[in-house]
C-alpha cells in the first residue's frame, strides 16, 4: 500500500493522547451513526508504486497512441479539428513539469507566487499580441468553455440575450454554449455556404457573433465582415481564433472582433486524450474589463518599498467577492498549462511562430494536392484553407478512416455526422510535425482506402 | 479542555515540512521576457521535412496574410529557460513545504501519479480516436468512474467537469432537467451562508435564483429556518459537509428530509469529501448530486490554480441526465473474449460540458492516486486529516478564539478578532507573519460569517512534527502581535522577494500587459 499519509502509530497514539481520545474511529463519533459506512470501500487494496506503473502501462498498452519515431503501433496523425499534434521542445516541457509552477495552489499569496504570477503575466500579454486585443485573462477551461463565456460576457455588456453561432464553429464546443448558455441565453446557429458562415439578413437583435477563424471545416471566413456585420446590429463579435493560424493570418481584433477566444493546446501541451487544455480568452475594449471580464486577471503594481510586484487583481468581478453578482463561476482555470504555452511561444519568437503556420500551410498543401489527384477526391468547400482542409471521399468517411489505421494512419475527422450536407467527407490536418515521405505514404494509403 | 495537555515528546522533533530553509535569492526583480527580448534572436529549430517551401504569398490570399507576425518575445532557448527556472525559484509550492490553506485541500502531490501521466500510450491519444483504437483510455475512465461512484455512494458519474465550479454547474444543470422531466419548472437554490463563493455564481449561471440560508449559533445549517424557506419552488439545496467551518452538519437526516419533501434535490459540493473518505458517503447522507474535486481530494497538482478536475456522481434516478458520452461496457457476444468499451450517450442528457472527454491526464493521475490508495488507504487519509486538524486546533487554543467550537473535521476556522479588538492587529498581518516562519498562511476571512477568519486545513500527508511547529507558529505570531502591538506582523513578510502588495493600488490604475 501507498505510504502518503506520514504517521506512525506511536505518532497517533501520542496525538490521540493529547486529545483525551482512544482510537482514531473517535474521531467521528459525533456523526450521526445512520450515515456512518459501516465497512470499508469496496475498492481493491492499495498497490505499490510499480504495480500502479504496471496496471497504468497495461492500460496504455490497449490505446493505439500518435506518433513517430517511437516505433510500437503508433498512428501518424493526420487528425485535428480542435486537437493537433505539435512538437513540443524539450525545454519547455521540462520548464513546465517545474514543481513550483506544477505543485502550487492558485496565487493568492503574491509575496510567495511571484514567479507564477509573473509567469501568467508574461502570458497575458502575449496573447494579447497574439489576438490583437488589450485585455487576457489568466485562461479558461478550454476552447469550448472559452467560446461560452464570450457570449455570456457579450450578452452582459449588451443586456441582451439573443447570439448567432455560426455552424462553423468547432460541433463540440456548439454542445457546450448550448449546455452551457442554455439557460439563458437564445441561441440561433448561421448555417455554411460554400464552407463559410452565411450571416443572415435579419440578425434581429443579438448581444454575439461568434464565428471561427479558420473554421472548422479550415476554411478561412471574412472576420471583417463579420465585425462590420455585427457592430450595426450593436452586438459583439466573438472570434475562435486558431493561435497557431496566428503566425500568419491578421490578429482577430484588428479585423474588429471584440473578443477573442480559443485552445491553446497546440503550444506545448500533447494531445492527451483530450486535456489538459487551456481555454484563451481575451477582449479588445478595456471598457468590458472590470465588470465583466470572467476568470483571473494578473495585474503589475508595486510591493511597499516600490518594488516591481505582481498580483491577483479586480477581484471585484469574481464569484469569492461577488458571489451571486460574479461574471462568471470560474475559480481553478488552467494556470500550469497556460504558462506552458507561454514558454512555447517565447521559444518560437515571431519568426518561430511564422515559421511554424508556414510549415503546417506548406504540407496541408502538399497533402491536398497528392489527395486531390486520387480518382473521386475533391474538396468538399471552395473556400480557401489553412493547414486543415475538408475533401469528399467516394466511399463513406467512417470506412476510409477504419482502413487508414490498418496501414498506420490517424486519418482525419468524420464530418458527415455533423455537416451531411458535405455527404461522405473527411477533415484532414497537417501539422509542422509531416515530412513529406509521410505524406506520400498517406496519399497511397489514402487511394488504396477509398478505392 | 485539552488545550493544557503537554506537548508529547515525540511530536517535537525537527520537522520537515517548514520552508524557512527556502533561498529565495536576491532582492531584484525579475526582468520579464519581453525586457529580455533582443530583435532577431530566436531559440527554435523544425525538423527538416522536405516538403516544397511555397511562400506565405503564395499559401495565404492576400486579404488573409498579416504583415508580420505577433510581437512576441525574442529570447534564446538558455535565456527562457534561465528566466523560467529564477520564477519558479520565486513561487512557493507543496513541494517545498505545508500549504494550511483551508478548504483547498494541498496534500502532497505523489510523483507515481506524474510518471503515469507521461506514459506514452495516454498521452499521444487524439481524442477523436474511434473507440476501437482507445480501450485503455475508455477502460481507464469507466474504473475511475466506479470507484469515485462508490466512494460517494452513488451510481454513476460523468468526468467531464474541468474544475469544481464547472461541476457545480453541470449539477445545477442536471437538478434543472430533472425537474423539467418532472414536469416542474422551480427557480430557487438554497445555499447556506458559510458556502463558497462559487455556489451561488453558478446558480445564477444555471438560472435560478439564490436563497441564502442562515447558520445557527452552532455554525451549522439552522434548520428551522431552512424549514421556513423550503417550498414547491425550491429546486434543491447546495451544500458541503463538513461545512466551510469543518464542521460536520449532524441534521443532515432532517435537512435531506425537508428539501425532498419538497420536491427538492440535495447537491453535495466536494470540496471537503478529504474529512469522510471511506468513513460516511454523500449517498448515504441523502444526497443527489455530487461533485469532486480531484484536484483536492485526490491529490493531483493544482498546477498554480488549475487544471483540475470536478466530475459529478448522481445517484441511479438522475443518471439518465448526465453529460455524455460515458465510457460503458459492451455486453454479451458482442463483447467478446476480452473487456470492450464503447461511447453511450445517457437518454436525457443535458449534453456536453467539455469539448472533450474532460481534463483526462488529471482524471489519470486521480486514478493512478486511487490504485496506490486503495479503500483503505483513503480512509486512513481522512482519518489523519481529521486526526491532524483536531491536533492542531487544540494546541492553538488560548492564542486563537473558535466563534463556532464543534468538534472540527479536516479543518477549522480560527478568528483573530480579540487582537482587532485589542491591537487593531488584522488576519491578513498574521497570516503575513507566519510567512516569515516558514509556512504558506491558511486561508484568510472566510468563511464570510466569522471575524478575522483564519481557515486551516494541515491535511494528512504533512508529518505530526510538521503540524506541531505549524501550531507553534500561529502562536508566535499571535503572542509576538499582543507583545509588540502588531509592529512585526504590519509590514511583514521580510523574508519574501517582495514586501507586502498594495493591492488597491493596483487595482486602481490596472496594468495587464507589459509595455516598455
Amino acid at each position: 500500500m501507498a505510504h502518503f499519509v506520514p504517521h506512525t502509530e506511536a505518532e497517533i497514539e501520542a496525538m490521540l493522547g493529547f486529545l483525551g481520545l482512544e482510537s482514531l474511529d473517535q474521531l467521528f463519533d459525533h456523526i450521526p451513526a445512520a450515515v456512518r459506512l459501516a465497512t470499508g470501500l469496496a475498492l481493491a487494496p492499495g498497490r505499490s508504486e510499480a504495480d500502479v506503473l504496471d496496471h497504468m502501462g497495461e492500460l496504455a498498452a490497449r490505446n493505439r497512441p500518435c506518433g513517430t519515431g517511437m516505433g510500437h503501433d503508433r498512428l501518424v496523425c493526420f487528425a485535428g479539428g480542435g486537437a493537433y499534434e505539435h512538437e513540443i521542445p524539450s525545454a519547455v516541457s521540462a520548464l513546465a513539469r517545474q514543481s513550483a509552477f506544477l505543485t502550487s495552489y492558485t496565487p493568492y499569496q503574491p509575496e510567495l507566487s511571484q514567479g507564477v504570477l509573473q509567469a501568467l503575466f508574461e502570458y497575458q500579454t502575449m496573447l494579447c499580441r497574439l489576438t490583437g486585443t488589450d485585455v487576457a485573462n489568466a485562461s479558461l477551461y478550454d476552447g469550448a468553455s472559452a467560446a461560452a463565456e464570450g457570449l455570456n460576457l457579450a450578452a452582459a455588456a449588451t443586456g441582451r440575450r439573443l447570439v448567432w453561432v455560426s455552424e462553423g464553429v468547432r460541433p463540440a464546443a456548439r454542445a457546450v454554449i448550448a449546455t452551457v448558455c442554455g439557460p439563458r441565453l437564445e441561441i440561433r446557429e448561421a448555417p455554411l455556404v460554400d464552407g463559410v458562415t452565411a450571416w443572415p439578413n435579419d440578425l434581429g437583435e443579438p448581444a454575439a457573433l461568434l464565428v471561427a477563424y479558420p473554421n472548422y471545416l479550415g476554411a478561412l471566413e471574412d472576420v471583417a465582415a463579420a465585425a462590420e456585420w455585427a457592430h450595426a446590429a450593436g452586438a459583439l463579435l466573438v472570434a475562435d481564433a486558431d493561435p497557431v493560424a496566428a503566425g500568419l493570418l491578421h490578429p482577430v481584433g484588428a479585423l474588429g472582433a471584440d473578443i477573442a477566444v480559443g485552445e491553446g493546446q497546440p503550444f506545448g501541451t500533447p494531445l492527451a486524450f483530450g486535456g489538459p487544455y487551456v481555454g484563451l480568452f481575451a477582449a479588445r475594449d478595456a471598457r468590458f474589463v472590470r465588470r465583466w471580464l470572467p476568470g483571473r486577471l494578473v495585474g503589475e503594481g508595486k510591493d511597499a518599498s516600490g518594488r516591481r510586484a505582481y498580483v491577483l487583481t479586480l477581484a471585484t468581478r469574481e464569484q469569492h467577492i461577488r458571489r451571486a453578482g460574479a461574471s462568471s463561476n470560474i475559480c481553478t482555470n488552467q494556470t500550469v498549462v497556460a504558462i506552458t504555452m507561454a514558454l512555447h511561444l517565447a521559444w518560437l519568437g515571431p519568426a518561430g511562430l511564422r515559421e511554424l503556420a508556414l510549415r503546417c500551410a506548406r504540407g496541408a498543401r502538399y497533402t491536398r494536392e497528392a489527395l486531390l489527384a486520387i480518382r473521386g477526391v475533391e474538396m468538399a468547400t471552395p473556400a480557401p484553407t489553412l493547414y486543415e482542409f475538408a475533401v469528399r471521399t467516394p466511399r463513406p468517411a467512417a470506412i476510409v478512416l477504419e482502413r487508414l489505421a490498418e496501414d498506420g494512419f490517424l486519418g482525419g475527422l468524420e464530418l458527415e455526422p455533423d455537416y451531411p450536407e458535405l455527404g461522405q467527407a473527411l477533415l484532414v490536418t497537417v501539422t509542422e510535425t509531416r515530412t513529406r515521405a509521410d505524406i506520400d505514404a498517406f496519399a497511397i494509403a489514402f487511394e488504396k482506402a477509398v478505392a | 479542555m485539552t488545550g493544557a495537555a503537554p506537548v508529547p515528546e515525540i511530536l517535537r522533533r525537527p520537522s520537515g515540512g517548514r520552508a524557512s530553509s527556502l533561498p529565495l535569492m536576491g532582492r531584484d526583480a525579475e526582468p520579464g521576457i519581453f525586457e529580455l527580448s533582443s530583435a532577431g534572436r530566436h531559440g527554435f529549430s523544425f525538423r527538416a521535412t522536405e516538403v516544397p517551401e511555397w511562400t506565405a504569398e503564395e499559401l495565404v490570399p492576400a486579404s488573409h496574410l498579416a504583415p508580420q507576425p505577433p510581437a512576441l518575445p525574442e529570447v534564446s532557448e538558455r535565456d527562457l529557460v534561465a528566466h523560467a527556472s529564477r520564477l519558479a525559484s520565486r513561487n512557493y509550492s507543496i513541494d517545498h513545504g505545508a500549504y494550511p490553506l483551508g478548504s483547498c485541500t494541498m496534500k502532497y502531490n505523489p510523483k507515481i501519479c506524474d510518471a503515469v501521466a507521461s506514459l506514452p500510450g495516454l498521452t499521444g491519444c487524439h481524442p477523436s480516436q474511434p473507440a476501437s483504437q482507445v480501450q485503455g483510455w475508455l477502460a481507464l475512465l469507466a474504473a475511475l468512474e466506479r470507484d469515485l461512484s462508490e466512494v460517494t455512494g452513488t451510481a454513476a458519474a460523468t468526468l467531464q467537469p474541468a474544475a469544481g465550479a464547472q461541476g457545480e454547474l453541470t449539477g445545477l444543470l442536471i437538478m434543472r432537467a430533472w425537474h423539467s422531466w418532472k414536469g416542474r419548472a422551480p427557480t430557487k437554490v438554497l445555499i447556506p451562508d458559510s458556502a463558497h463563493g462559487t455556489n451561488p455564481a453558478s446558480v445564477r449561471m444555471a438560472g435560478y435564483e439564490v436563497v441564502d440560508v442562515p447558520s445557527d449559533a452552532r455554525g451549522l445549517v439552522d434548520l428551522d429556518a431552512l424549514r421556513r424557506v423550503v417550498d414547491s419552488d425550491v429546486a434543491g439545496l447546495m451544500l458541503t459537509n463538513p461545512n466551510t467551518l469543518g464542521l460536520f452538519e449532524a441534521d443532515i437526516e432532517p435537512i435531506a428530509d425537508a428539501v425532498h419533501a419538497a420536491g427538492g434535490l440535495l447537491y453535495y459540493d466536494g470540496a471537503n469529501l478529504n474529512a469522510i473518505l471511506g468513513r460516511v458517503r454523500p449517498g448515504d447522507m441523502g444526497f443527489d448530486i455530487v461533485h469532486l474535486n480531484l484536484h483536492k481530494t485526490f491529490a493531483t497538482p493544482h498546477g498554480g490554480g488549475g487544471p483540475g478536475a470536478g466530475p459529478v456522481a448522481v445517484t441511479e434516478r438522475l443518471a439518465p441526465f448526465l453529460p455524455g458520452p460515458l465510457p460503458r461496457q459492451v455486453a454479451g457476444e458482442e463483447a467478446g473474449t476480452t473487456e470492450r468499451y464503447r461511447w453511450v450517450m445517457p437518454e436525457r442528457s443535458i449534453g456536453r460540458i467539455h469539448g472533450w472527454h474532460g481534463n483526462a491526464l488529471v482524471l489519470a493521475r486521480a486514478y493512478a492516486y486511487i490504485l496506490a490508495n486503495g479503500g483503505d488507504g483513503l480512509r486512513h487519509a481522512a482519518e489523519c486529516a481529521v486526526l491532524n486538524a483536531r491536533y492542531l486546533k487544540e494546541r492553538i487554543r488560548g492564542a486563537y478564539d473558535f466563534p463556532f467550537d464543534g468538534p472540527c473535521m479536516h479543518e477549522f476556522v480560527a478568528s483573530s478578532a480579540a487582537l482587532r479588538r485589542a491591537h487593531g492587529i488584522k488576519a491578513l498581518d498574521l497570516a503575513k507573519r507566519l510567512i516569515d516562519e516558514g509556512f504558506h498562511p491558511p486561508t484568510m476571512y472566510f468563511p464570510l460569517i466569522v471575524e478575522e477568519a483564519l481557515m486551516v486545513e494541515p491535511t494528512e500527508t504533512e508529518s505530526p512534527q510538521t503540524v506541531e511547529a505549524l501550531a507553534r507558529a500561529l502562536i508566535a505570531v499571535a503572542t509576538e502581535a499582543a507583545a509588540d502591538e502588531g509592529a512585526a506582523a504590519r509590514s511583514a513578510p521580510h523574508s519574501t522577494p517582495i514586501g507586502r502588495v498594495d493591492e488597491a493600488a493596483a487595482a486602481r490604475h490596472p496594468r495587464l500587459t507589459w509595455s516598455p
